[in-house]
């Protein structure tokens, strides 16, 4: 069997069994957090909100809260494990190891891409207590979890190669990717903004991840759901070249 | 064949600091080679270029005629490795981490696990394959980390001062484990603060001062370069020092002298000259090393 095909299954094995050995932390918290989103902004404030594009506001949180689990799940993942390695300077282990570049980054955004989707999964499953998803179309639902999942586990490693301490890792999560989420449409349709906000919204890339997402479920978003898919495979295929030029560089894990 | 050659070594860190100039540096297939040097020398800068963990600014290094410029990944598949600091991950069990070891080094999960099983067997692990490793003892986790070094079956083993923090006895173990890895045809090449161990196992020594190369010969040949050494007597009574004051004899107590012995001179002249004034001698040791002693003569 090909040596570095056996490196990339020797860190997903090492990967997933970090992510199963603390799961209070990596599959416990997400479950708690989206099931409070369902009870406070589905039930409590939900009930006040009519339907939006004719599906009740319960439902339409369903794909947004499966999509914030899946990138907070994914980007966490890949930037606390590859920071954690370098931290411990566990990553040597690699470095000093034949492995090229590309199966370190593909080894860790599989596990990022791993772990969104379980905790994809099971986000759904909670919210067939709060309501009765249905899912319109499987195959774009699939590609959006997975290529979604793989942009911020390519984004995480790259904060993973750069942090040089934990106030770093947490910054890029608090300061940036919680105000996209936030204002990435999982709580309203910017169809319902006015027309400035609407197109503030639309230079938000996750608005696209959301919508596309939420197009797989209902049949419709806000955006065109073939530029979301374009815009989702472009991000990936640029991060994975960043990263690749990263390690191959050296920069911020050696010297 | 040989196992390590640098050329015109050169590294200077994006602060500015020039920590490798212009090394030159030939190890033999088989040696035991020992890198010597205070902190800060360079020893480190030098085997983190070899095993990858730093990029040289210039000069070429080849392992077993491998360029790690061009062929690198061959030529790590022939190190072993193992660093200054514990760098496992804390809280995998011993053998998920030997085994993880040789998976990165494209080597399959079932012979993964012998090889695991055969090294932490050797380095007397293996009871304690399903601990984690962060409950491991200091001297555990140093055999860990030679454990983990060892797995793919090195034809090189890079040690960065392997026996620091470690107990006596353990050293001697590990010592005598290191020999024999060398004397199974593995060359050793290693950076060490005690130079009794440069003395006890390696045949070839560097010694470097501030980035450069001040002295590479046979650790028999260095041994030969110090000129003087001073011997601890122990006698069982002090008698007068008159018969033997051309030795310019310091008594340290009732019991104990100190004699500077010139290259020239024989020890064994001076012990005649001992008893035949009287006095008992129950001991006699160099009070440093040879070793030592050049070493400190060359920083």
């Amino acid at each position: 069997m090909n040596s570095q095909w056996i490196a990339f299954q020797t860190l997903v094995r090492k990967e997933v069994a970090r992510i199963l050995r603390i799961w209070t932390q990596t599959l416990l918290p997400p479950l708690v957090t989206q099931t409070l989103y369902f009870i406070i902004f589905g039930k409590f404030i939900g009930s006040q909100v009519g339907p939006i594009h004719g599906i009740s506001y319960m439902s339409f949180l369903v794909p947004g809260l499966v999509m914030m689990a899946v990138i907070n799940s994914a980007y966490s993942n890949v930037v606390s494990s590859f920071f954690g390695a370098k931290f411990q300077r566990n990553i040597e282990e690699m470095l000093v190891a034949p492995m090229h570049e590309w199966v370190i980054v593909a080894g860790y955004i599989c596990t990022g891409i791993m772990r969104g989707i379980v905790v994809g999964i099971l986000v759904f499953l909670v919210s067939c207590f709060f309501t009765h998803p249905a899912i319109d179309h499987i195959g774009i639902v699939i590609m959006f979890i997975i290529l979604t999942a793989a942009v911020f586990s390519l984004a995480g490693l790259i904060n993973g190669i750069f942090a040089k301490n934990f106030d770093e890792v947490a910054m890029f999560q608090n300061f940036i990717l919680v105000p996209l989420i936030y204002l990435g449409g999982i709580f309203y349709s910017i169809l319902k903004l006015p027309v400035f906000w609407q197109n503030v919204s639309k230079l938000n890339p996750l608005l696209y991840m959301v919508n596309g997402f939420r197009f797989g479920f209902f049949g419709f978003c806000d955006v065109s759901v073939i530029f979301s898919a374009g815009l989702l495979i472009f991000l990936t295929l640029v991060l994975w070249q960043v990263n690749i030029w990263l390690l191959k560089n050296g920069i911020g894990i050696k010297n | 064949m040989n196992a390590i050659e640098i050329n015109n070594l050169v590294k200077i860190y994006k602060t500015g600091t020039r920590a490798v100039k212009g090394v030159n540096l030939t190890v033999a297939k088989g040696d035991f080679f020992a890198l010597l040097g205070a902190n800060g020398a360079g020893k480190t800068t030098i085997i983190s270029i070899l095993i990858g963990l730093v990029n040289k600014t210039s000069g070429s290094v080849k392992i077993f005629n491998y360029d790690i410029d061009r062929q690198f990944d061959q030529a790590k598949r022939i190190m072993g490795v193992v660093p200054q600091e514990f760098n496992f991950h804390m809280f995998e069990k011993v053998q998920d981490i030997v085994a993880t070891q040789a998976g990165f080094y494209g080597i399959d999960r079932v012979t993964a696990l012998t090889n695991s099983e055969e090294v932490l067997k050797k380095v007397g692990l293996w009871e304690k394959r399903s601990s984690i490793a962060r409950t491991l003892s200091g001297g555990l986790k140093r055999r860990l980390m030679i454990a983990r070094a060892l797995v793919h079956k090195p034809e090189i083993l890079i040690l960065d001062e392997p026996t620091a923090g470690v107990d006596v006895q353990l050293r001697f173990g590990m010592w005598d484990y290191l020999r024999e890895l060398n004397a199974g045809g593995v060359t050793i090449l290693l950076t060490t603060h005690y130079l009794e161990e440069v003395q006890q196992m390696c045949r070839h020594a560097a010694i470097l001062k501030e980035g450069e190369i001040v002295r590479l010969d046979s650790v028999k040949n260095l041994n030969k370069l110090i000129q003087q050494e001073t011997y601890v007597i122990t006698v069982r009574n002090m008698q007068p020092l008159d018969g033997i004051q051309s030795y310019a004899p310091v008594v340290i107590d009732e019991h104990t002298l100190e004699v500077n012995l010139n290259r020239d001179e024989q020890l064994n002249d001076l012990l005649i000259k001992l008893i035949q004034n009287g006095f008992a001698v129950t001991d006699v040791h160099p009070k440093e090393h040879r070793l030592e002693r050049l070493f400190l003569s060359l920083l």
